[in-house]
């Protein structure tokens, strides 16, 4: 009987794993702000430490998401598909792995971000935190989607933050087109292969909005029933 | 007849002290199933869990396990068969007993799930058609007990299901969970003590009434219970006027605070659950020795004997101790297991499980409380209420079924002959 107890019926629960993971990622995007704060600066000293602190986090979500696809067997029963969790997972992933390798390639390169272009780097690099920020936002709703069921008014809600997150992405976009543009109009004053790593890191940054968006479509694919 | 009056003593005090054994291991392992998930939704610490386990099993089994008791005592086994040798009776009940708790002993070391219900029954049929002759067992009764180890699971599943659902349905998923939660729990509260008070009247009290020339009808019957139902629910009304909402809790999660007025909704069904379980699970233990006991009083086999209360009594003190000794070492392990289980898909499946049981104990189908409660739990997770279940619990529970009715058959059957042997 000490077997038969019903506590043995209850595998561990995904969900407190997956916010978790995502809150993580997040804090590797949130650091590319003062991340870039301190390249504008030309404080490499500083850039580096915050790069450090990206892959840590990053390594940290890594960890999460070994232990959690672990504890994810296939007899496991749970009230949302086993595939689309671990997608949502992946997706959640790629966040930290893009604020990652845009920290390590800036760091490298040793970047210096052109006077002109500053201020819309900034702004670009908020827009792109923005969407990760809203990601996380979005699957922290899903212990309350648990509480309900994942049913009703609690899937209307996280939808429609779902809804911003690709109002949030098309604005990163539309900064993208702006900065590339911008660039472009001095790119034959600057060194040409410090050119072609700024296009990339700008590339990146824009690969950043679009995998927090991501994270939001594999959330709605989740509550599609 | 004359073993019987020769060593009637001795048999006597060896069938208390077996079924005193099994009161034990019930009250040492099931309990904590029972009210394991009450402990786990923190709706009660553990030492609350245990004064109301003590105080409705007791209720439980006094009140509500007589029928269960009878088809133990009699119900398994023709009568008839036993009326030339009545010791044959007594040396199997004495077997039987001894067969499930030395099992129970033995699988609670080896941590393998066995199930009371399960190796009594199992461990009668045995020693009843191995060591007198297979036309001394009531198949047709087998029959639809274990057919009724099926279907109880289903039963409780089916309704957790719908009672999650009409939750969902009514509060989890409205403009304002917290003042409908506190407006439709009092008729969960309602259906609580009236189904406890039908099956007491209907079943329990029925001889009391009787003895006193008091003959109810069914609709008395209803009309009493849901007296009892309102008084209940006004009890709940009045605890849930405690419940303040606190907003400071909803930002990590807007339902806390349903969840605490679910919780005074749990110790209403872990009541129940203990009762339902007192129904069934004790009389278990104590059908076979109340078997004994008049068979030896009475120097033969008789199909109709009144149940000495005192034997009840030592049924559900052995629970208590069993509870005190070793039930509040399990109850702990169980209950930090199960903080899955939140308090408003907990009331669901501990409903659902209670209410199963009840009525199985009102048919004198003695089933097993733990495979009832899983089944109920599932229910809830078809509802999608659970984050994540073990299915790999359902193969092991099927196994403990097709392994504990030979092993507790086979040891009886052991016993049996070593008490023929011993005294003749």
């Amino acid at each position: 009987m000490a077997l038969s107890n019903i506590a043995n019926l209850f595998g561990r629960s995904p969900i407190k794993p997956i916010e978790k993971h995502m809150a993580t990622a997040h804090e590797a995007s949130a650091d590319l702000i003062p991340f870039f704060d301190a390249l504008i600066k030309g404080d490499l000293k500083e850039a580096e430490q915050i790069q450090l602190r990206i892959s840590a986090a990053e390594n940290r979500a890594d960890d999460i998401k070994r232990d959690l696809r672990l504890h994810l067997p296939d007899s496991l029963f749970m009230p949302v598909s086993r595939s689309d969790l671990l997608e949502l997972l992946h997706a959640q992933d790629e966040v930290a792995n893009t604020a990652q390798d845009i920290a390590g390639l800036a760091v490298g390169r040793k970047m210096q971000i052109p006077e002109s272009l500053q201020s819309l780097m900034t702004t670009f690099v908020e827009s792109a935190v923005a969407t990760s920020a809203q990601a996380l936002r979005a699957i922290n709703e899903l212990d309350e989607l648990l509480e309900s069921g994942f049913a009703g008014r609690e899937v209307t809600i996280a939808k429609r933050m779902t809804e911003e997150l690709d109002e949030l992405e098309r604005k990163s976009d539309k900064l993208e087109v702006e900065i590339r543009a911008s660039l472009f109009t001095i790119e034959k004053d600057l060194p040409p292969v410090d050119v072609m790593f700024l296009y990339r890191v700008i590339e990146w940054i824009g690969e950043l909005a679009d995998r927090a968006h991501s994270v939001g479509n594999r959330l709605q694919l989740l509550l599609a029933r | 007849m004359e073993i019987l009056s020769q060593y009637g003593h001795i048999l006597l005090i060896l069938a208390c002290v077996a079924g005193f054994f099994m009161a034990w291991g019930v009250g040492a392992n099931d309990v904590a199933n029972a009210m394991g998930t009450s402990v786990g939704s923190r709706a009660l610490t553990i030492k609350q869990a245990i004064v109301i386990a003590m105080i409705f099993e007791f209720a439980g089994a006094y009140l509500a396990g007589g029928e269960v008791t009878a088809t133990i005592r009699k119900g398994i086994i023709d009568s008839e068969i036993f009326a030339s040798q009545p010791e044959l009776l007594v040396y199997g009940m004495l077997s039987a007993l001894l067969a499930a708790g030395t099992w129970l002993l033995v699988a609670s070391i080896l941590g393998w799930p066995v199930s009371t219900t399960h190796s009594i029954v199992g461990a009668i049929v045995g020693f009843s058609a191995v060591g007198i002759s297979p036309d001394a067992v009531a198949w047709g009764k087998v029959g639809s007990i274990v057919a009724s180890w099926v279907v109880s699971p289903l039963l409780a599943g089916t309704i957790s299901f719908l009672l999650f659902r009409s939750v969902q349905r009514l509060i989890l998923d409205t403009e304002d969970p917290f003042a409908n939660a506190k407006r439709y729990i009092p008729f969960y509260m309602f259906a609580v003590g009236w189904m406890i008070a039908m099956v007491t009247l209907t079943k329990g009290l029925k001889h009391v009434l009787k003895d006193a020339d008091i003959k109810l009808s069914f609709l008395q019957d209803a009309g009493i219970a849901a007296i009892v139902g309102l008084l209940v629910a006004g009890v709940g009304v009045t605890m849930l006027k405690r419940i303040k909402r606190d907003t400071s809790i909803e930002a990590e999660n807007r339902f806390a605070n349903v969840e605490r007025v679910f919780a005074i909704l749990m110790i209403f069904t872990a009541c129940a659950m203990a009762f339902a379980h007192g129904s069934n699970d004790v009389a278990n233990a104590v059908g076979p020795l109340a078997a004994v006991v008049n068979t030896i009083q009475v120097g033969a086999v008789t199909a109709k004997a009144t149940m000495p209360s005192w034997i009840l009594l030592l049924g559900g003190l052995g629970i208590v101790v069993g509870l005190a000794t070793y039930g509040f070492k399990v109850m702990a392990t169980i209950g930090r297991k199960i903080t899955e289980l939140t308090p408003s898909r907990g009331f669901a499946a501990e409903l659902g499980a209670a209410a199963t049981v009840v009525m199985a104990s009102g048919t004198g189908l003695p089933i097993s409380t733990t495979h009832t409660l899983v089944g109920a739990v599932l229910g809830v997770g078809l509802a999608r209420g659970i984050g994540a279940l073990n299915l790999r619990m359902i193969t092991t529970i099927a196994a403990s079924w097709v392994v504990t009715l030979p092993a507790g058959a086979g040891i009886a059957i052991l016993f049996f002959y070593f008490f023929k042997g011993l005294f003749g």
